[in-house]
């Protein structure tokens, strides 16, 4: 078999299934990535707390998320959760377990950027008369927020890669149709090699972003 | 309710020896594709430092192609594409466990590349001279004074890498290999008890990365000292 | 390598520059530098940037390699050997002992960050000329307190100043005993209340009666020490002669130019 006689054959096939993925694959990325960043943002708040008992579970959690595979965390969600009285659809458990993951991530890039800001700020906001709470919200995070730009950018790609594990909770994105493509038909080499050049198109565009930030931010120091 | 503490208990005997002889084939391809990882990671700074502008450019291709795809992907490539591609080979040797090691090392070796160029690029040209003009030779130059300073830079990210790359051996099981994951899928199903086994499995992962996750922050500590 | 043959010829010098010439692709930095400069003499070189005084230095330890011309210390070839009628570059090998003999002050000080000041005077003497680790470390000491600092030796280079480390830098040229020492606007990169302790010991040096190329702005400094002022302007000297000429009375309009420029800052 022609490896160019299959492309004109059944490349279009190949193709418009796969792109059907897409919407799935996004679904889970976006959907998680919304997860991290509010739970993440939390957690972060939590290890710089004054209070042991808000920090050392926040602790923990960063330290376990981060030890272990997100495979294994979405193996846990979606046929563990159901032993404990809940099934989740793939959906949730996508977007849980990768957000759970991404979160623990994030939070650490969070805190990067808080502490990057310096303790002056803070306290020139409190001698104003803020609240610790308005300080944060008002000086400090939004000066953190442009560290914390190209790091989060590099946290969007690592995430959008991590969506192609999810066909093994029952998602149907773009890798769960090029398996069943190649059971199909078993022709993997053309349909694995479109698969990957679409995460390609997406990815590396979003790399030379996340590089462009990374250099306005040294820019502004 | 579900009462781990319990099933543990009962199970934990057959369980614990079976995943623990599978964790071995995780640190073996663990160890391997780090090697290699390392390996093409050299192979590839040098190219992309090099002067040389089509070796500049293969190595940039390179880079942003494995650091692009998913490892997934990666792994579907290396193991099903080549024996499709060239179907006249005998492709018997190609084991899932060889192209394991193969796919995590190419992907590894981008990452890697990129972090021994930031650890030759961060050194100023002027160590080098320095060293030079004392009447050391180049390959002294890059002994003593070169390669230690590099270290320090490139140790704690190489390091980080290498826990990533632990987590990312659980992928694995997507194309066959009997590792860790594959045996608490097989258990999981067997005996009806996900929830207990996964939870294991993620402990037994931890025991395994965090050690070397502390390994890591102590060298950062431990080189910032002496910036 | 000893110094006795050339002992018996006094009259040769210590350094000896024929028809220099250095090009960076299209731009010709040194267009044929002749110097000569006699064991213990102390020459210093100024001109305007872009005049060619860095690259003329560094041409010397050879970290640039001629486009033309060559040099000699001590009669010996630098950088090149003749085999036949033609001349040859050195091994890195060779290339290392001919540098032994010559040290060098970068304007940045260039101290390795991983190592202690005992540590950066230390390392060349143990792994270069092969010393043992105290022999180094007592040498070292001795040359750390000969610059002041006997008290930073175990200090990394990021806890010292400017001023401090550049005192290292020299420490670390003199712990080699090299025949000649090559300053390359050694104070430059200091703040001004800095200079004063480098320039102090480089003033040491020069009365204890080292050789020494300085290449500087600081026109005081360089009327003081110097027994001879090296005016260079486009990649050629223009003028040279004892200070109190070159400095304070230049024939030329274009170092009479420079120097009013110069006082003006």
């Amino acid at each position: 078999m022609n490896f160019f006689q299959i492309i004109e054959d059944k490349g279009w096939y190949f193709f418009t299934t796969l792109l059907s993925g897409w919407p799935a694959t996004l679904t889970v990325a976006i959907g998680s990535l919304a997860f991290a960043l509010v739970f993440g943002l939390i957690v972060a708040l939590m290890r710089m707390s004054r209070w042991k008992l808000l920090r050392w579970p926040a602790t923990a959690y960063v330290e376990f998320f981060r030890g272990t595979p997100a495979l294994v965390q979405l193996f846990v969600i979606y046929f563990g959760f159901p032993d404990v009285g809940y099934q989740p659809s793939p959906f949730q458990a996508a977007i849980l377990g990768l957000g759970l993951n991404g979160a623990a991530y994030l939070s650490e890039i969070y805190r990067a950027g808080i502490e990057s800001i310096h303790r002056g700020q803070m306290e020139a906001a409190l001698t104003l008369g803020m609240t610790p709470r308005r300080a944060m919200q008002y000086i400090v995070l939004p000066q953190a927020l442009r560290t914390m730009l190209p790091p989060m950018t590099n946290f969007a790609i690592v995430l959008l890669k991590d969506t192609s594990i999810v066909f093994t909770v029952g998602v149907l994105e773009v890798m769960a149709l090029a398996r069943q493509l190649v059971t199909e038909t078993l022709m993997s080499a053309p349909i694995y090699l479109m698969a990957g050049a679409m995460y390609l198109c997406v990815t590396i565009p979003m790399a030379r972003v996340a590089a462009r930030l990374e250099r306005q931010r040294q820019a502004w120091h | 309710m579900l009462q781990l503490p319990e099933i543990y208990a009962e199970n934990i005997h057959r369980w614990l020896p079976e995943l623990l002889y599978y964790s071995l084939t995780t640190l073996k391809i663990g160890f391997f594709s780090f090697v290699l990882a390392v390996l093409f990671g050299v192979f590839f700074a040098l190219c992309r430092t090099s002067r040389n502008r089509f070796l500049r450019g293969f190595a940039i291709g390179y880079i942003e192609i494995a650091r692009g795809l998913p490892i997934v992907v990666v792994l579907y490539i290396v193991y099903f594409v080549p024996p499709q591609l060239f179907p006249g080979i005998n492709w018997q040797w190609f084991s899932d466990f060889t192209a394991a090691v193969l796919g995590l090392g190419l992907h590894g070796g981008a990452i890697l590349a990129e972090v021994f160029r930031s650890g030759i690029e961060a050194l100023h040209k002027g160590q080098r001279e320095a060293a030079i003009s004392l009447g050391m030779t180049p390959a002294k130059a890059m002994t003593y004074i070169i390669l230690p300073q590099a270290a320090r830079i490139v140790l704690p990210p190489t390091g980080n890498y290498a826990i990533g790359l632990l987590k990312d051996t659980s992928l694995c099981t997507l194309i066959g290999v009997n590792e860790i994951m594959n045996g608490a899928k097989s258990i999981a199903s067997s005996d009806y008890q996900p929830m207990a086994v996964f939870v294991l499995v993620a402990v037994i992962y931890f025991a395994m990365s965090y050690p070397l996750s502390l390994a890591v922050r102590y060298m950062e500590r431990r080189l910032r000292v002496s910036g | 390598m000893s110094t006795v043959g050339s002992e018996a010829n006094g009259r040769q010098p210590l350094l000896k520059i024929e028809n220099l010439h250095k090009r960076f692709g299209e731009l010709e930095v040194l267009r044929g530098v002749d110097l000569e400069v006699r064991r213990g003499e102390k020459v210093s070189i100024i001109g305007p940037s872009g005049s060619g005084k860095t690259t003329l230095l560094r041409c010397i330890n050879y970290l640039e390699k001629p486009s033309g011309g060559h040099i000699y210390i001590d009669g010996t070839l630098i950088g090149e050997k003749k085999s036949g009628e033609n001349y040859v570059h050195l091994s890195d090998r060779e290339l290392a002992r001919e540098r032994q003999e010559i040290g060098f002050v970068f304007q940045r000080f260039n101290l390795f960050p991983h190592l202690t000041a005992l540590g950066n005077v230390t390392i060349a003497p143990q792994r270069v000329l092969g010393l043992s680790r105290e022999v180094a470390e007592k040498r070292g000491r001795e040359m750390l307190q000969k610059v002041g600092l006997s008290h930073k030796v175990d200090e990394y280079p990021e806890r010292l100043s400017g001023g401090q480390q550049q005192r290292v830098a020299i420490a670390r040229v003199l712990a080699m005993q090299p025949k000649l020492m090559l300053f390359d606007e050694a104070t430059s990169a200091l703040d001004p209340e800095l200079i004063g302790e480098v320039l102090r010991v480089m003033r040491q040096l020069a009365d204890e009666g080292s050789t020494m190329v300085i290449v500087t702005h600081e026109i005081q400094f360089a009327s003081e020490v110097s027994d001879r002022v090296i005016f260079m302007d486009q990649g050629r000297i223009v003028e040279q002669g004892p200070p109190k000429e070159v400095l304070f009375k230049p024939r030329e309009p274009r170092t009479r130019e420079f120097l009013k420029h110069i006082q003006a800052r």
